[in-house]
């Protein structure tokens, strides 16, 4: 599967919002923004709701036992964070419509 | 309270001086394009923040655990968010202080 970039990104959206004034200069800050903010949000554990989009959370692993590979020794490690991202209503259904006109 | 597309707007306002209509207008345009993206059958790889990844799921056979009734799982699309090492670091700063 192809990937688009951050870069390319800017430039969909670059041309997309042609009409809005906004500089190029303006929309990569933009986009730097909203990384920025919703990196924070989540990692300080607050929930992030974009409707028929999706919704990020911060989710605890448990502690558990490792080992480690080398040496074959337990190790104990603790409670993890990882963040999750729940997709949409819409998000969802049009992606699995997109399968059916292939 | 969940951060929502109005907080997001917010920030832009606030931190890159963009007029509200231009913030609002900015963060729709932003989440419909990763749709879109998405939709078309292409990954995003968002650096400094992760990557949205599309998955292909084989169908299966199923049951509806309410009637136990055998029901066919179609194949399925689904999007899986990889977050980055960027995000991951500020997590891991974030539990640290948080368990001390």
């Amino acid at each position: 599967m192809k990937s688009v970039t951050r870069s390319e990104l800017i430039n969909i959206l670059n041309t997309k919002l042609s009409d809005s004034g906004l500089l190029k200069s303006d929309i990569s800050l933009s986009v730097k923004e909203l990384i920025n903010t919703m990196s924070s949000a989540i990692a300080s554990g607050e929930r992030i709701e974009i409707r028929g989009f999706g919704s990020f959370t911060l989710r605890e692993r448990k502690p558990r036992m490792g080992r480690n590979p080398k040496t074959g020794e337990s190790v104990a490690l603790g409670i993890k964070y990882a963040p999750h991202f729940k997709p949409g209503k819409d998000l969802k259904e049009r992606v699995m419509d997109s399968i059916k006109n292939q | 309270m969940s951060v929502t597309k109005t907080d997001l707007a917010e920030a832009l306002y606030m931190d890159v001086g963009l007029n509200k209509c231009e913030a609002n207008e900015f963060v729709d345009a932003f989440f419909n394009v990763i749709k879109d993206i998405l939709v078309d059958g292409n990954n995003l790889k968002l650096s400094g923040f992760g990557n949205f990844e599309l998955r292909d799921k084989k169908g299966r056979p199923g049951r509806n655990p309410k009637t136990l009734e055998e029901v066919a799982i179609p194949p399925r699309r689904i999007v899986a968010f990889k977050p980055g090492q960027k995000i991951r670091d500020t997590i891991e700063t974030y539990a640290g202080s948080r368990t001390q």
